[in-house]
């Protein structure tokens, strides 16, 4: 989803490698298990499963401009693989990472995807972040044949066999928000606002669609600034005079923090502006700070304050393991169903075998999602919930709404 | 509907607008003007001592938070001079180990210190985790003044003005007025020749280089007002601040402030009318347009080589 400005040499970086070596050479307690099944019936297509271990990938930036946000479903990935390995594994063996880093270069993701599915022949793939990571990757895994579980919500317009997309596509995470601000706002007047690329811009377009076919109202500005831009003063007085009932807000990276920070200096708060965005989770928060923005709201599937028994032991397990002052946001919790899904689909398909796998992954439920429950659908999205989270000086969302399972529909008609 | 007076609170608030992101511009290009402009090195690594002065006031933050609520209202005034120590600090050691090597071979600092960026970044990162942070500034720094209803002027915004104003006139006043000025500007005019009259050039270098990084670094502090604080913040700025110097013409301080003034109102009239992608474009095409005219930018000193 979000660009880099100067990854490209990163990896070249020697404290990024020696990160990486060492996550490398981490190697997982041998399981003295005997497995449940013979190797020879449950990988027929010579993937790297032993009788006792099972190989996967971890493809992120771990180094560069993303590190900032991969680094949420890294942690969220390895512990959910911690937890599955303590339970005994799948199909009776445990499962072993070998992690790579994109280091926030395209061609770098797709140079060791390759690496991970033809010389490691990982069983399957969880990694990439942005959707230009994805798109670089997926020719490779559409070619290998391999199994990637990506966890960003994004912009839709997009299904692959070989995907597995575990964050909302753009309407399950745009419509829902909208006639919330409709209904409980009485808003009839929008001024939509993003960053310049693909995914704000698409999810935009969706959202003016629906505003002005479904709900009747109007769009009254709609602008995008460069990715990286610091100064939002001219917009913000264009926002004054236009005076919108609401702004629906998709700006990412660190321009984030300028425009919300500036939004606050120039006198616009929560009790004279309603804002709703799609581009702030708790791991933005850190660094806006909930003082600056508390009393907006946000549009996403997930909240670390979300109150069912699955997250709380989701959030406990993840301060235990990563320190109390760690915060979960959407993605990062959608990193976490990625091996769990994968873990339910090879065992109903009782093989590792990708083609097998994805055969047997539409229907995949999980019940203990912290986001509460979640099921894969035959197009490899998952059928989520939206919540409405209004943001806290603490840094958190008090959840306000939540809408029934939504259908994902990543090729919505009417809206293209 | 907009009233007359509505639109004059407008007209107003974008006045301050433009001056402001002037401010911003000019501010975080001073160091670099010094750094670029009168030493000739081609600082990529400028962005990074941005970040040390974020950081600085991050680091503070904490400390006041934690230990020392009494300095929660004015840390910030204290975190814009810490920076600025911090950051010339480091510039020192920087220009001790790796740019004095490289005076000869002004073309290669670009890659050395394009290096040197990463490093830090990498640096930060393993500090203080890739995630951003948010320093806690003070209620004070963050609201209005309101001269007339519906008229908003950030006070970050007028906090940021008065630093700009201030550390310009210093700079100036130290280039153009002082002894100290004097041997810099003939250091940069002519090495050799500087020598032959006493001067202490390495020691003039080395004086320089730390002040630009210096003043990059209470920009970097300033900023935490504006702007986010993470191990890539700073790079966020560096295309415009070189933008700001060479348009401005190499060497020419006087330029510096024209170039970011008229860059500054272009982009800030031009987004208010326009749409923030295109005011960039614009704005960039400008100065294209300019630098073809005038290849040496817009003020260019007469140096006899």
């Amino acid at each position: 989803m979000r660009n880099i400005r100067r990854g490209a040499f990163a990896s070249a970086v020697a404290w990024g490698l020696a990160v990486t070596t060492l996550t490398m050479s981490m190697v997982f307690v041998q399981s003295t298990a005997v497995a449940a099944e013979p190797t020879s019936a449950v990988n027929t297509t010579g993937l790297a499963v032993t009788d006792t271990e099972v190989t996967v990938g971890q493809l992120h930036s771990a180094t560069g401009t993303m590190a900032i946000s991969e680094t949420g479903s890294i942690q969220a990935e390895r512990l959910a693989i911690d937890q599955i390995n303590a339970a005994g594994g799948v199909l009776g063996r445990k499962i072993k990472i070998i992690q790579e880093d994109g280091a926030s270069d395209w061609p770098t993701f797709a140079e060791k995807a390759k690496k991970l599915l033809v010389s490691d022949k990982v069983a399957t793939v969880f990694g990439c972040w942005t959707s230009a990571s994805r798109k670089a990757v997926l020719p490779v895994f559409e070619k290998e044949n391999g199994l990637l579980y990506y966890p960003t919500f994004y912009e839709g317009l997009e299904q692959s066999k070989n995907v597995i997309y575990t964050g909302q596509e753009a309407t399950q995470q745009i419509l829902a928000g909208l006639d919330w601000l409709v209904k409980e706002k009485k808003a009839k007047t929008f001024f939509l606002i993003g960053s310049d690329y693909i995914w704000p811009r698409t999810s935009n377009k969706i959202a003016r669609k629906h505003i002005e076919n479904v709900l009747k109202g109007t769009v009254v500005g709609e602008e995008y600034y460069p990715l990286g831009h610091t100064q939002f003063g001219s917009l913000i007085n264009k926002i004054k005079l236009k005076k919108p009932d609401a702004i629906y807000a998709i700006v990412v990276g660190g321009s984030n923090v300028s425009f919300y920070k500036q939004l606050k200096a120039a006198g616009v708060t929560s009790d004279k502006q309603t804002l709703l965005t799609i581009s702030v989770t708790e791991d933005e928060l850190l660094g806006i700070g909930g003082e600056n923005v508390a009393g907006f709201y946000a549009a996403m599937k997930y909240f670390q304050s979300l109150d069912n028994e699955n997250n709380k032991k989701f959030v406990k397990a993840f301060k235990a393991k990563y320190g109390e002052k760690a915060v979960i946001g959407d993605v990062t919790q959608a990193g976490y169903l990625g091996p769990w899904l994968w873990k339910a689909a090879v065992e109903k398909a009782k093989s590792f075998d990708v083609d097998k796998v994805v055969a047997a992954s539409p229907g995949i439920e999980l019940k203990t999602a912290p986001e509460g429950y979640v099921k894969v659908h035959a197009n490899h999205h998952l059928w989520s919930k939206l919540r409405i989270g209004q943001v806290q000086t603490s840094g958190q969302f008090k959840v306000l709404y939540q809408s029934e399972l939504i259908e994902p529909n990543p090729f919505p008609k009417g809206y293209q | 509907m907009t009233s007359m007076s509505d639109l004059f609170s407008i007209f107003v608030m974008q006045g301050f607008n433009g001056l402001s992101a002037f401010c911003v511009l000019l501010l975080m290009a001073l160091g670099l003007a010094i750094i670029f402009g009168q030493m000739g090195v081609i600082n990529m690594a400028h962005g990074e001592f941005l970040t040390i002065g974020a950081y600085t006031t991050y680091l503070l933050s904490e400390v006041s938070q934690r230990w020392a609520p009494w300095m929660n209202k004015s840390y910030f005034l204290l975190s814009i001079v810490l920076s600025f120590f911090v950051a010339g600090a480091v510039g020192f050691a920087i220009e001790y180990l790796m740019i004095r090597r490289l005076y000869k071979r002004p073309l290669d600092t670009l890659l050395a210190t394009w290096g040197l960026s990463l490093c830090m970044q990498q640096m930060f990162r393993s500090v203080f985790g890739p995630k951003e942070v948010s320093a806690t500034l003070p209620d004070w720094l963050m609201g209005s003044v309101q001269p007339k209803a519906g008229i908003d002027i950030p006070i970050n915004g007028l906090v940021v003005m008065a630093l700009t104003v201030v550390l310009t006139s210093v700079v100036f006043l130290g280039l153009y007025r002082s002894r100290v000025g004097v041997w810099v500007r003939a250091t940069m005019q002519n090495r050799v020749m500087a020598n032959a009259c006493g001067i202490d050039t390495r020691k003039v270098d080395r004086l320089t280089f730390s002040l630009g990084c210096g003043l990059a670094g209470v920009a970097g502090a300033a900023f935490t007002t504006i702007g986010s604080t993470g191990p890539t913040s700073g790079s966020m700025y560096i295309v415009d601040t070189f933008l700001v110097v060479v348009f401005g013409g190499a060497q020419s301080l006087i330029g510096t402030i024209a170039a970011a003034f008229g860059i500054a109102q272009t982009q800030a009239t031009a987004e208010f009318f326009l749409t923030g992608s295109t005011a960039k474009v614009i704005t960039l095409c400008s100065v294209i347009l300019i630098l073809m005219i005038r290849p040496q930018g817009l003020f260019a000193t007469r140096v006899r080589r």
